[in-house]
């Protein structure tokens, strides 16, 4: 019984002295320095317009429907995709019904919006939800095939709407390991508006 | 797999074995209450404060029982600190969106949850925890429990090797040594690198960012803004893939680009996740005297490793047939519910990582993975989490089917089964059988009972076999403590039905500490046992044979136990999807 008790002590006291080291000090610690070394990081890479309006952070996509915008990725995310405080994907699974409609009604979409064939290949993820809801990024084949829509809608070459694509795109990969370079939608976006 | 994939997956598994063996070497010392380290100058007089406030006498050596009795309290007294700043959690500080209180049944699951290593999540991080609740209640347990696992693994290498009579350590020095000098530097470093890849680090209330085109609804009305979640995210990250917990602090956890930004800060995050675990076997060849079975368990957790990553990333670049006839580019293969900036190869790689180790993080979402693509995730977690596994965790689930193979070994010759020279008895191999049946029996009977009830099936986003699959997968993951989900299931519904957060928090209890308790039996009987020499009867435990032996007991002991369940779910469904059946 003596031991039960000083058992139940230590485990009271390492509990304790656990919640203020390791949940206390140490995020504290971490965010000193990431406050005072990566700011803008530590702060969720807010974009900033000339303004000084917040309008959406780097890391993070938004809806874009109209002709003269890159459209980013379908979003489960929140009512209306893209939200930024309810990230969430579809979870639809492989022989869903609703997901196959879904996709099929997304491929009608992007071919009539950007003028496309009626037999031609869509990039995937043009069509697909994101996991996180959030993703930022359009894979290049994606942005490649909605340029001419937008430089038309903004008369524009597709040269110089070709330049802030590469400009815009994101490519943490090293060498092309690792990952994929992504194209950041609402960073080309805001450069076509001269917001940045 | 295209070259490149190729050529990232050896990279991986090449750094994994490089880590292996200095970090193990350094756990040698972090588990050594008298080891020596180049943190001692600064961590030791913590350590030993820690130990007066703690009013515990740390060169005292503890025999099972008391080993036991000590985690199963710590366990306790840190679960109700959860529970209890859960359920107070709109009193207390740090709250700036003013969320409420979280409901019996929902803090109860996620303090079990988070105890237990298992880091499910009931509850959608962002709109549901304060950051209080995200830093103090899980963020302790992400610690602790971590801590936890790594200490039975300890003790149990310990059985094996030491002819002590009864001691096997002292649970207070190893739960303390092991957050001081292993979790807490290693997190440090690698949260900064977190926060500079772009992972948030403040205390912000949620921003409000001014849409740059509004969106306008079918009703007529326009969003003109998005509410950006903030928090102090990096600190938990760091500790939630090191410790192998896999809890995310949003609801997408590593999926969502605030908490995985990069391919960069993906595979560095997918190292932390496999390096304590592998260092562990280095740990159990060092401290058994025999470096060449510490290898050769890390070779055999590899072996299915690497098949389990072919397999999964095979299934998911060659995508979805039903989709690409609707008209998707053939070559991009299955991106629902993945994410541009890792692809589909790290998307897979990530995927059999989390679940080989017990960790539960996911940077995609494998409710929505291929009918294969997803089978393979959750078979490794139904394989008991044995390939290099949670931190802790992996090692002594994988050294109960080591027992379990040399006890087979040892029918075959005709001999009395021996292990590393110890003789193993029929307690010993009950032992090592009741921890394994326990895992089938709570993994298949919660399934059987939720898709038989209605409020089973309620909760489903999927019908069909992958209905039923999203059941398996919930169970199996609570019961194995990984966390990972087939996340359409929604187990907090609207109605307020607690079964499925009650059935899943006791399927998670029951795969902790149903499975640890006869663990630390096994070593309290083992370290009774004197070694024998070595004769040439004597099986060895090192070496390729030894290697094809214990691959075979995990893989037939997994394949038996849950292949009738898995055929109803997802292999039926790859079929159906050959076929074009949808539902």
């Amino acid at each position: 019984m003596k031991t039960l008790l000083l058992q139940t002590r230590a485990a009271l006291a390492v509990t304790f002295v656990f919640a203020v080291l390791l949940c206390g000090v140490y995020p504290l610690a971490i965010w000193a320095i990431g406050q005072a070394v990566f700011a803008d990081k530590a702060n969720g890479s807010l974009i900033v317009d000339k303004s000084g309006t917040i309008r959406g952070s780097s890391l993070l996509g938004q809806n874009f429907s109209g002709e003269q915008y890159f459209h980013p990725r379908p979003s489960a995310a929140g009512a209306s995709g893209y939200d930024a405080a309810g990230s969430g994907g579809s979870n639809l699974g492989p022989t869903s019904q609703k997901l196959a409609d879904q996709i099929r009604d997304r491929v009608a979409a992007y071919r009539k919006a950007n003028g496309l064939a009626a037999d031609a290949r869509i990039p995937a993820d043009a069509v697909t939800a994101s996991g996180s809801g959030l993703d930022p990024h359009i894979s290049m084949a994606n942005a490649e095939l909605q340029a001419p829509r937008v430089a038309r809608a903004r008369n524009l070459t597709e040269d110089q709407v070709r330049g802030l694509i590469s400009a815009n795109t994101d490519d943490g990969t090293l060498f092309g390991v690792l990952g994929r370079p992504g194209v950041n939608v609402l960073k080309l976006n805001m450069a076509l508006d001269g917001l940045l | 797999m295209s070259n490149v994939d190729w050529f990232s997956f050896a990279l991986y598994v090449g750094l994994v074995a490089l880590i292996t063996r200095p970090l193990g070497l350094y756990l040698v010392q972090v588990l050594d209450a008298n080891g020596k380290t180049f943190l001692d100058p600064v961590v030791r007089p913590l350590e030993l404060l820690t130990y007066r406030l703690m009013g515990v006498d740390h060169n005292e050596e503890y025999d099972w029982k008391r080993y036991t009795m000590a985690m199963l309290l710590v366990s306790a007294v840190s679960c109700v600190f959860t529970y209890a700043i859960l359920r107070l959690q709109h009193v207390l500080p740090l709250n700036p969106q003013g969320l409420p209180a979280l409901g019996e049944a929902l803090a109860f699951n996620t303090a079990v949850s988070f105890t237990t290593n298992t880091n499910w999540q009931s509850y959608v991080g962002e709109s549901t925890m304060s950051y209080f609740s995200q830093m103090v209640a899980l963020t302790l347990q992400n610690f602790m429990s971590a801590a936890v696992g790594i200490a039975i693994a300890a003790a149990l290498v310990r059985g094996i090797a030491w002819q002590s009579g009864e001691a096997l350590g002292n649970f207070w020095v190893d739960l303390v040594r092991i957050a001081y000098y292993l979790l807490l530097p290693v997190c440090v470093v690698f949260a900064v690198f977190l926060v500079s890849q772009g992972v948030p680090q403040n205390f912000r209330p949620y921003d409000t960012a001014r849409l740059v085109e509004p969106i306008r609804l079918a009703d007529g009305t326009s969003v003109e803004t998005q509410s950006i979640a903030q928090g102090p995210v990096a600190s938990q990250v760091a500790i939630k893939m090191l410790g192998t917990n896999g809890g995310g602090f949003y609801n997408t956890n590593a999926a969502h680009p605030y908490e995985n930004p990069t391919p960069l800060s993906n595979f560095v995050q997918m190292l932390s996740i496999f390096a304590i675990g592998s260092a562990l076997t280095y740990y159990l060849g060092r401290i058994t005297r025999n470096p060449g079975h510490g290898w050769a368990v890390w070779a055999a957790m590899m072996v299915m490793f690497v098949a389990a990553v072919v397999v999964c990333g095979a299934a998911e670049s060659r995508g979805n047939p039903l989709h690409q006839a609707l008209g998707l580019a053939v070559a991009d293969g299955n991106m629902e519910g993945k994410e541009v900036r890792f692809g589909i190869f790290a998307s897979s790689l990530f995927a059999v990582i989390t679940t080989s180790a017990s960790c539960g993080a996911v940077n995609a979402m494998h409710d929505s993975f291929t009918a294969l693509g997803g089978l393979v995730p959750l078979f490794m977690i139904e394989l008991g989490e044995v390939v290099i596994g949670g931190v802790g965790a992996g090692l002594y689930g994988m050294l109960v089917f080591v027992i379990l193979a040399v006890f087979i070994a040892g029918l075959m010759v005709g001999r009395t089964p021996e292990y590393l020279g110890k003789k193993i008895g029929a307690y010993d191999v009950k032992m090592a059988m009741l921890s394994l049946l326990v895992l089938c029996g709570s993994i298949l009977g919660f399934t059987a009972w939720a898709s038989a009830s209605e409020w089973g099936t309620a909760g489903l986003n999927n019908s069909g076999p992958h209905g039923f699959s999203e059941m398996l997968y919930a169970y199996s993951s609570a019961t194995g403590n990984n966390g990972s989900a087939f996340a359409g299931l929604t187990a907090t519904p609207a109605n307020g039905d607690i079964r499925y957060n009650l059935t899943l928090g006791l399927a998670m209890l029951i795969g902790r500490f149903l499975m640890i308790v006869p663990i630390l039996a096994l070593a309290g009987s083992l370290v009774r046992k004197k070694v024998a020499p070595p004769s040439p009867g004597t099986f060895p435990v090192s070496g390729a044979t030894f290697v094809v032996l214990l691959v075979g007991c995990v893989l037939l002991v997994g394949a038996l136990n849950f292949l009738p369940a898995l055929a109803l779910g997802p292999i039926v469904e790859h079929f159906l999807n050959l076929q074009g059946r949808m539902y």
